[in-house]
């Protein structure tokens, strides 16, 4: 299959938080040592869940659109490069710019460095180093075709609003298709509960107000608030 | 005199464990690898396939990365962070490459020692200790992260050479409730179907099994399941990354598994969704177990599981309703004094259900180790002959002895279980030790008691790459080799013989593991049976010795093994109908299809019974050996995390895997840590009857509010095997690793090891 031809999908229901795909990353040919790839959890102390994030290669590239040397470059086959090391003044624009929170700058070496989908790899038809290793395969590289065929319960997305800035991307998301939008489990008591079994409980995102009492999300008084433990 | 004989942190100091970063030609990116060598991870029984890259060196080359195999069909690339890392074990500072003696008089405990010299002082002192005491005066322990050659010749070493009863593994700590109930209802001990069997189920049943950080590649086979129609079913004290997204959740109480099992197979049979057909044609004992299941209603099975009535009635409706359907566990229902009969109770809704020996239709049992399956099969458990015979039967005695060359009356009969070993150095019986592949210190409960034992021993050989933490209490220490550095097979999760292949020389003294065996077996004057000149040469004599047994190898080739990426066992050399050759034996990926022929039921029935039915056995629910009480009220589990291995002793090395979780931590609930006045990451106390720990607290909702985790890689002051309890299962003789009674506080002050301890030591 032609490079062009192929995807990158990143499935967070599927995330598991194991980090081979930063372990992986830092095995790159390209930036030996160094990590790409940000994983973390959206708040370990309620679930368990974790979130990978790799370049998500804009259509047109925000941290290149901001960037006053001029050292970001996209390919023609869509690909945002790393920063260029002649150009790059290290000044941070592209941190602060990017909507998904990917460049970093390297203090030490006065340049930044991000995901560029293991170019050496992808531009010769081999998948990246993180989709190929990720154990869940939350990271999947591969053609329209076979993700549609692999995973009929979600679809890829890959258009993202940001305010009034509308952003279309290289990388895809996978959205899970009406219907087939589970619920979590997150807290165990939820699952102790005989009445309120299986329910939602809203993940206290980074950021967020702390949680609303249950009763005022509209969901039924936890029973096992009292329990003697 | 087996007393740790210098400072601990001085030993500490000197062998590690020390963290290893990628360094050199690692961290170069210009340069090449002059090979790519195909083998596997060294660490779990999934046994991933990894391209190892080699650089030549003038000392046997270095591995200085690795390479995606995605053509080998488990895991087609993937791997986990460990077996990312894995290389990092190589070139380390703290490898062993001479031998080491102990010497109260250098800082370190110990002092270098050139290696023949090493071996026949072992010899000597074994010697000495078998005139003086009798030969089963001399134990040893292996483990299942060996080759499959390494544990034949092993058992072989205890039998042949050694003539001692005495030889168990650490698979005891692993696999043995899985075995013993495998061979109580089915009669042949192995997962029965390829993991791809997964894909295209109705629903699956994962009980008692961290599969996203124990066994993380099995993960992908889940997700595609779910893909396409099937439900998951998890059980767990714990809400693990797979069960934050299952579709049935079953929180159950650490330690009653099996009342949940006959709680769920009662509702099956008042619904009538099970599978009559199956059961009266293919099995025996279904009368005894619905018998038994009466009194599991939904409430009583509530009361005593801790699963609510309506997730028990959903889960018995989903199992018992479907098509197709794949069940495995591991672990988490295994490590109690009731394993066994936790195991038999999911075999049980299994047989129930009619679904084994189909496509889509399976049933497994994961295995920890590397090895796990092989190393228990071909003699260094202590009740077992090659072929997965059994020493006390004398035809299979018989065998075995033809195939060594000695008189079936000179070979020892079974001896005792890992832990029973100690029992019997603390009672003074056993006075000798030698130890492969096995670290009891930090992975047998009650370690207290362990190093007590270990301290008594007149003499102690340990075998290791590292200076692992119960070699401490080594009189020597021999430089065994790594993964890399040996060939041999292995099989795997599935069932499935791989080939590991080797890719760098042993550094400096240090020898692989087989050829350090039978160098005492020299030195020792008994060289007979010993002599071999490569690890294919054991493997061929492995293949007649399990020539008909359950486990039987002996149509399996090294050269078949790569020419099909693994072979299934059994894989006989000869037709068991006819016994004409059949050297195209392309192995057995799925046991029990209806019409299949095996060598103990001979034609009477696809199970390995002598009438070919499997058989239903009432697994019966036990209460914990030292359960919660008044005293001690939240229940403690223990388990693994992603980045780190067993007792640590090659992944508290690797530096990436150790700045990935640094430390243990004691889990809990808000609600308990509320009630408990302790706040994440306060220093915090766990006491059980036989010892307490203090360790920062990790405070989050995934965890039951009765019930603290804690991980147990780690050894000393950190390892929460000083609290487990040494209670073992009657029949296979696992600990009871998963749950006894504790209680908990907030620490005064930090322990003391804080301040003098690196995060992994």
């Amino acid at each position: 299959m032609k490079p062009a031809e192929l995807h990158f999908f990143i499935d967070p229901n599927r995330c598991i938080g194991c980090q081979a795909c930063v372990q992986a990353c830092s095995e790159c040919d390209t930036h030996r040592g160094e990590s790409m790839i940000h994983l973390e959890y959206v708040d370990r102390a309620s679930s368990v869940q974790t979130v990978p994030v790799v370049c998500m290669h804009c259509d047109q590239p925000t941290c290149a659109e901001v960037c006053p040397a001029d050292a970001i470059k996209r390919t023609a086959d869509g690909v945002v490069q790393s920063a260029r090391k002649p150009r790059c003044i290290a000044c941070g624009n592209c941190v602060m710019a990017c909507p998904f929170g990917v460049p970093e700058v390297y203090e030490d070496r006065q340049l930044m460095m991000k995901c560029d989908m293991c170019y050496d790899r992808t531009s010769v038809g081999k998948k990246p180093m993180c989709a190929t290793v990720c154990p869940s395969q939350a990271l999947f590289f591969g053609s329209r075709e076979q993700i549609e065929q692999m995973r009929p319960q979600s679809m890829p997305a890959n258009t993202f609003r940001f305010g009034n800035q509308t952003i279309t991307t290289r990388v895809f998301t996978m959205i899970p298709k009406i219907g087939a939008q589970k619920q979590q489990y997150i807290d165990v008591t939820a699952a102790m509960d005989e009445e309120a079994w299986p329910r939602n409980v809203r993940l206290n995102v980074i950021g967020d107000a702390p949680l609303p009492s249950l009763t005022e999300a509209g969901l039924p008084l936890d029973p096992f608030a009292e329990m003697e433990v | 005199m087996a007393t740790v004989p210098a400072d601990k942190l001085k030993i500490i100091q000197r062998f590690g464990p020390h963290q290893n970063f990628m360094r050199g030609d690692q961290l170069s990116t210009s340069v090449e690898p002059d090979r790519l060598v195909k083998t596997h991870c060294c660490f779990c029984g999934q046994q991933c396939g990894i391209q190892l890259k080699v650089k030549d060196t003038p000392e046997g080359g270095e591995v200085i990365g690795f390479e995606p195999w995605e053509e080998f069909p488990f895991n087609r690339g993937m791997l986990c962070p460990k077996g990312i890392k894995r290389y990092l074990q190589g070139a380390h500072p703290d490898r062993l490459l001479t031998a080491l003696r102990r010497d109260e008089g250098a800082e370190s405990g110990f002092s270098a020692m050139p290696y023949q010299q090493a071996i026949e002082h072992v010899a000597s002192e074994i010697g000495r200790i078998q005139k003086q005491h009798g030969n089963a005066a001399v134990g040893i322990l292996g483990g299942a992260s060996l080759t499959t050659e390494k544990t034949y010749l092993l058992g072989k070493f205890a039998r042949v050479c050694l003539k001692t009863p005495y030889i168990d593994y650490n698979g005891r700590l692993c696999m043995v409730s899985a075995g013993a109930a495998n061979k109580k209802a089915f009669g042949i001990d192995r997962t029965t179907n390829p993991w791809s069997d997964m894909v295209g189920t109705d629903v699956i049943w994962v009980a008692g099994s961290n599969v996203a950080e124990c066994s993380p590649i099995t993960t992908n086979y889940l997700w595609q399941a779910r893909e396409q129609g099937a439900k998951i079913i998890i059980q767990d004290p714990r809400i693990t990354p797979a069960a934050r997204t299952c579709d049935l959740y079953l929180p159950v109480k650490p330690g009653r598994d099996a009342a949940l099992f006959a709680g769920v197979l009662h509702l099956m049979i008042e619904n009538d969704w099970i599978d009559r057909d199956f059961i009266r044609e293919f099995t025996v004992g279904f009368e005894q177990v619905a018998e038994y299941c009466k009194q599991w209603t939904p409430a009583h099975t509530a009361e005593v599981s801790g699963v609510p009535e309506r997730p028990i009635r959903k889960a018995a409706e989903l199992w018992g309703t479907a098509k197709t359907s794949f069940l495995f566990h591991a672990r988490g229902i295994e490590h109690h004094s009731n394993g066994v009969q936790n195991a038999l109770g999911t075999i049980n809704l299994v047989l129930a259900s009619g679904r084994i020996g189909k496509p889509k239709c399976g049933y497994g049992t994961i295995v920890g180790q590397a090895n796990g399956q092989g190393g228990r099969e071909h003699g260094q458990k202590c009740d077992q002959l090659p072929g997965w015979r059994d020493i006390s039967n004398p035809e299979h005695r018989k065998y075995i002895a033809g195939v060594w060359g000695i008189d079936e009356k000179d070979m020892p009969g079974p001896g005792v279980d890992a832990y029973e070993v100690f029992r019997k150095i603390d009672a003074g019986e056993i006075k000798g030790l030698i130890s492969i592949c096995f670290n009891p210190i930090v992975s047998l409960p009650d370690n207290t008691f362990v190093r007590r034992a270990l301290e008594k021993l007149e003499f102690y050989v340990a075998i290791d790459f590292f200076l692992n933490d119960t070699a401490h209490h080594a009189d020597i220490v021999l430089p065994g080799s790594l993964h890399e550095e040996d060939e041999g097979v292995v099989t795997q999760v599935e069932g499935r013989v791989i080939k590991i292949n080797k890719a760098v020389d042993c550094p400096g003294e240090a020898r692989q593991d087989w050829i350090v065996i039978q160098d005492i077996a020299k030195a020792l004057d008994r060289p007979k049976g010993f002599e071999f000149r490569a690890p294919r040469e054991i493997f061929e004599e492995l293949r007649i010795a399990s020539r008909g047994g359950v486990a039987d190898y002996s149509g399996i080739t090294y050269e078949k093994v790569e020419r099909q990426m693994g072979v299934f066992w059994p894989c006989p050399s000869h037709d068991y109908k006819t016994g004409e050759p059949v050297p195209d034996h392309p192995g057995t990926p799925r046991l029990f299809e209806r019409g299949s022929y095996n060598p103990t039921a001979k034609g009477a029935g696809p199970f390995y019974f002598s009438d070919g039915k499997a058989r239903f056995n009432v697994a019966d629910y036990r209460v914990p050996v030292d359960d919660i009480s008044e005293e001690y009220p939240i229940f403690l589990t223990t388990g693994r995390v992603i980045s780190q291995f067993l007792s640590g002793t090659q992944t508290r090395r690797i530096g990436p895997l150790v700045e990935q979780y640094p430390e243990p931590r004691i889990e809990m609930h808000p609600r308990l840590a509320a009630k408990l006045g302790i706040k994440d990451e306060d220093w915090t106390t766990a006491e059980t009857r036989r010892g307490s720990i203090t360790l920062r607290a990790m405070v989050a909702t995934t965890i039951r509010p009765d019930t603290v985790f804690i991980p147990y890689h780690w050894p000393g002051k950190k390892s929460p095997n000083q609290l487990t309890v040494a209670a073992q299962d009657p029949i296979s003789k696992i600990p009871q690793y998963k749950v006894c009674g504790c209680r908990v506080c907030k620490a005064e002050a930090a322990p003391e090891y804080a301040s003098q301890l690196e995060p992994q030591q």
